[in-house]
């Protein structure tokens, strides 16, 4: 079975500091990978690299049986495909939520004007925003905008999604709404990568745990055994101090 | 000289008036071309490719490193060698403000482009953009607010800067109405009105200016 995302030997520096060394990690289609581990432990950094973003300088990325080239054009078509969800939304703040979901699908996909709103209108159903299509992102709260980003890239009809830290700018009431929305993406077999440090999402959703610390993948678990008894110090460590609160 | 006679500016209006042209034209085509080229100088600058950005940097630095009467001068005498046949002073002056201006307005605009949040242009690239398309349709538009006061203040500048050609014989609104206050010998009225015209619209030009300043505080 080929993998939907294969990560080989991945490793990044900036100057002198490496931020990243050698990770590897394969997922499949559908599967649901979390990411959690310290701050500064280099996990967005990571899932930044997965769509070349973040360029990278040693390893490999293969998406969908494609490596990520490094020619621009050809790393913005493979780009187009894996969708991302940021920390701090990055809806476009000069463009109605509409327009935000429909940029991309007219200018990269190339899709008609019609055709991308009919594909915005329903996204925008599902999460239950539908009535927003005229509001620009600063009228908007944090969790509304966290799931118009979520419908933008979705619009894309990504093979993946990547998460980075999608609730982590979120007010405590407005976490579980983007969660819900997460929760039934990943049901609907949508194969995702997402870093988070709510492990109530990961118990819920993941398949496995990847936990990193100082730029290196420590483990990789299914999620039941990483809880229960993860294999490495470090990541038994990291879950007492994350669980006791 | 026995006391101030202005009735002698009514007189003068239509060859005042053809001076302002010139002027206000001027500043037009420099504007436009100077913010043309200069936003091109600016993609250039902030380019992954060293030495295209090296080589835009170099221009920009030079330009502002001279003074625009020389610039003025320079092209006056330059462009007709590189064409090979005389084009008279007022596109020679056009074509050194417009480069002129393109050095400013590119650092304006260099400004305002890296004032968008990296995570913008992180957002734009994850969709698929393009670089240039993720400049025209998600940053630009962005920057555009915060650089149109900046702009509108570089563009006063400008329109003052015009009164410089007369050192290429061209008849802008200083000149006209230098030429009008000697062979009337009413230098001071003459140079009473065109302060107050200067002022005027120079003053229209900052509150402009100042209301765009405005306008984008309050967008966000």
């Amino acid at each position: 079975m080929v993998a939907m995302i294969r990560i080989e030997g991945l490793s990044k520096s900036y100057g002198e500091v490496a931020v990243l060394r050698n990770c590897s990690l394969e997922v499949a289609r559908g599967e649901v990978v979390v990411i959690c581990g310290p701050s500064g432990s280099g996990k967005s950094t990571f899932v930044k690299c997965i769509n070349g973003i973040e360029p990278i300088q040693a390893g490999r990325v293969v998406i969908d049986g494609d490596d990520l080239p490094s020619k621009p054009a050809a790393a913005a078509r493979i780009r187009s495909r894996v969708g991302m969800v940021f920390q701090h939304f990055e809806l476009y703040p000069h463009l109605t939520v509409m327009e935000n979901v429909c940029l991309a699908q007219i200018h990269v996909l190339k899709r008609s004007r019609a055709e991308a709103e009919d594909k915005a209108r329903s996204l925008l159903e599902r999460v239950g925003l539908v009535d927003k299509e005229a509001a620009y992102p600063g009228q908007l709260s944090g969790g509304q905008q966290q799931r118009i980003a979520i419908v933008r890239a979705l619009a894309m009809d990504p093979l993946a999604m990547l998460f980075d830290e999608p609730t982590s700018a979120l007010d405590p009431e407005m976490i579980g709404e983007v969660l819900a929305v997460m929760l039934e993406l990943a049901r609907e077999g949508m194969t995702m990568v997402v870093v988070t440090h709510e492990m109530g999402f990961a118990k819920a959703a993941a398949d496995r745990v990847v936990f990193m610390d100082r730029g290196e993948i420590v483990e990789v678990a299914e999620t039941r055994r990483f809880f229960a008894e993860p294999s490495s110090e470090r990541a038994r460590l990291f879950l007492s101090r994350i669980l006791a609160h | 000289m026995t006391g101030f006679d202005f009735s002698v500016i009514p007189n003068a209006v239509p060859f005042l008036l053809q001076g302002l042209g010139l002027s206000l034209g001027l500043t037009a085509v420099a504007m436009a071309g100077g913010m043309a080229l200069g936003l091109i100088i600016a993609i250039a600058r902030l380019s992954r490719f060293r030495y295209l950005a090296m080589a835009a940097a170099l221009y920009v630095n030079g330009f502002r490193a001279v003074p625009l009467i020389l610039v003025i001068f320079w092209f006056y005498f330059l462009v007709p060698l590189l064409l090979g046949r005389p084009v008279g002073a007022l596109y020679s002056v056009l074509i050194a403000f417009v480069m002129f201006e393109g050095a400013y307005y590119s650092e304006i605009i260099r400004a305002g482009l890296k004032s968008v949040r990296p995570g913008q242009w992180q957002a734009a690239k994850a969709s698929g953009m393009t670089y240039l398309q993720t400049i025209r349709l998600v940053v630009l538009p962005q920057a555009l607010r915060k650089m149109a006061p900046l702009m509108v203040t570089q563009g006063v500048v400008l329109f003052q800067d015009t009164s410089l050609v007369y050192v290429v014989s061209l008849h802008d609104f200083m000149t006209s109405a230098s030429i009008v206050a000697n062979t009337q010998n009413r230098i001071v009225e003459l140079y009473v009105f065109a302060a107050l015209v200067y002022f005027a619209l120079c003053t229209a030009g900052g509150a402009l200016a100042q209301r765009l300043n405005r306008d984008r505080h309050h967008a966000h």
